[in-house]
């Protein structure tokens, strides 16, 4: 493994799992769409994944199964870190249906899946319910007068 | 070996660039499983084949269909990104590819 | 603004990762925990696949806690989408014909394939998760075939209780014949044989059908629920 030409392979793994992590943490952090983010945070799952499993990984060692006999015993990869990413990617799906199943709730009720215009919608339903007007502070764009001004951030 | 990972490697990122940028809901949906099959490859060549087992049955084939399903309710399923000119244009002005918000996603049927 | 916010997070969390797996040697694991399990685990449970042991003999308590997790996350999202189907709801075409003679093809040799990785799951790789996914795959397609039929909730959710039911009794047997909670009990038997390593493949079977049950109930709630109009 080692004589072969070729990268570096423990910095392309660990740099892929920390791109896959990061690439995640922006995805849940920017995206507008829900089930975007559901997305996002599945893929800052498998980076997390990836780089538990890496940190079992032994050079020219094999997997932890006896095939034959008890030979390789002394030379197998770390089955703790194999067994916990097992039990990970398990309840990740169980939470990813979860999530699903919260989207279609939310898409139900409030007939949009952008949580900018869903923000607005819960802040209007909140306002609506405490009996009071919409806080307006002087400092606020005029969004009611200029046409096109709303639009700009927020299309309905 | 190791070109192959680095193949791997960057496939996946782009796949999950992908997720991330792409207009079509259903092809992020493609590109996450993507991610998720090049996973269940390297968990392979990392010795773990239980894991690998685990994360293509269900990363890959499981964690797909239970969102599939979430867009087919969602009426989001489309295989042509039918994106308007509106659409594009903020878009482009935005730079990073982030759809603002569907314009057709809250309407459309299946 | 909103952008460059991100931005630094990103950059931030990148940083905070390279720290961590700098310190990290890749190849050469300081195995602690490792070594004595590759080196006890086929004696003490018998099982050839080390991972199935780690699993569920020596976290086995570990894995009654994700079960109950993966238990809370479908009768969550059961109570969400709730069923209300109405009877005279727009009813959906099947799936046409190469879907419907797939779906039949598939039942049993996707039963199968999924019953033969739960009951080797301490031989080879594979178990009750995969298998059990494998088994509510065999038993969703057929719904995706001919939508409206349907699966039997509360046959499902009878065949969910009883597995997890069997895997804390197996548990307590263990606690009662001595040992701890989820003690493996029974003869080890030979290294490598089907019949071996005690109630491992017992408790496996225990998740395995209690996965695919949780998982087909879960996948039919979320296909039954009303599309948007």
């Amino acid at each position: 493994m080692m004589d072969l030409s070729g990268p570096d392979l423990g910095m392309v793994l660990y740099g892929g799992a920390v791109a896959l992590a990061v690439i995640g943490a922006i995805g849940v952090a920017t995206a507008t769409h829900l089930v975007r983010i559901v997305l996002a945070i599945a893929l800052l799952e498998a980076g997390a994944n990836l780089l538990l499993l890496l940190s079992a990984y032994r050079f020219d060692a094999i997997a932890p199964i006896i095939v034959t006999g008890r030979e390789g015993v002394d030379s197998m990869v770390d089955p703790v870190p194999q067994a916990m990413v097992l039990t990970a990617i398990v309840i990740g799906v169980g939470i990813q249906a979860f999530a699903m199943s919260t989207v279609l709730k939310v898409h139900k009720v409030y007939a949009t899946l952008d949580v900018r215009v869903l923000l607005k919608k819960m802040e209007q339903e909140i306002d609506a319910q405490a009996g009071v007007e919409p806080v307006s502070s002087p400092q606020a764009p005029d969004r009611a007068g200029i046409p096109g001004a709303a639009a700009k951030n927020v299309e309905f | 070996m190791n070109w192959l990972v680095l193949l791997i490697v960057i496939v996946m990122l782009a796949a999950a660039i992908a997720v991330l940028s792409l207009r079509n809901l259903l092809g992020a949906l493609a590109a996450a499983s993507v991610v998720s099959l090049g996973l269940s490859v390297l968990f392979v060549i990392l010795r773990a084949p239980d894991v690998a087992m685990t994360e293509a049955a269900v990363g890959t084939g499981l964690s797909g269909v239970v969102m599939a399903m979430g867009l087919r309710r969602l009426g989001l399923w489309r295989v042509e990104a039918t994106s308007s000119e509106a659409g594009a244009e903020a878009e482009r002005r935005l730079g990073l590819a982030q759809p603002v918000t569907d314009p057709e996603g809250e309407r459309h049927d299946v | 603004m909103y952008r460059v916010t991100s931005l630094l997070f990103a950059v931030g969390l990148t940083v905070l990762l390279f720290a961590l797996v700098s310190h990290l040697d890749f190849g050469h694991a300081p195995m602690v925990v490792g070594e004595s399990v590759n080196r006890l685990a086929a004696e003490q449970t018998g099982a050839a696949n080390f991972v199935t042991a780690v699993v569920l003999g020596y976290r086995g308590i570990d894995t009654l806690g994700e079960l109950a997790i993966l238990f809370a996350a479908a009768t969550a999202a059961g109570l969400v989408l709730g069923h209300k189907r109405s009877e005279n709801s727009r009813r959906e075409a099947d799936g046409g014909a190469i879907l419907i003679y797939g779906a039949d093809l598939f039942f049993p040799l996707l039963l199968v394939v999924g019953l033969y990785i739960i009951l080797h799951g301490h031989l080879t790789p594979g178990g009750g998760f995969q298998g059990g996914v494998i088994l509510a795959a065999a038993f969703f397609v057929p719904v995706l075939a001919r939508p409206g039929g349907g699966l039997n909730h509360r046959a499902l959710s009878i065949v969910e209780g009883l597995a997890g039911a069997s895997f804390i009794v197996i548990g307590l047997w263990g606690l009662w014949g001595g040992g701890e909670f989820l003690q493996p009990m029974l003869d080890k038997g030979t290294l490598g044989e089907l019949v071996s390593a005690g109630t491992l493949p017992l408790l496996y079977l225990a998740v395995g059908l209690k996965v695919g049950a949780e998982l087909a109930g879960l996948l039919t709630t979320i296909a039954e629920t009303e599309a948007n109009e």
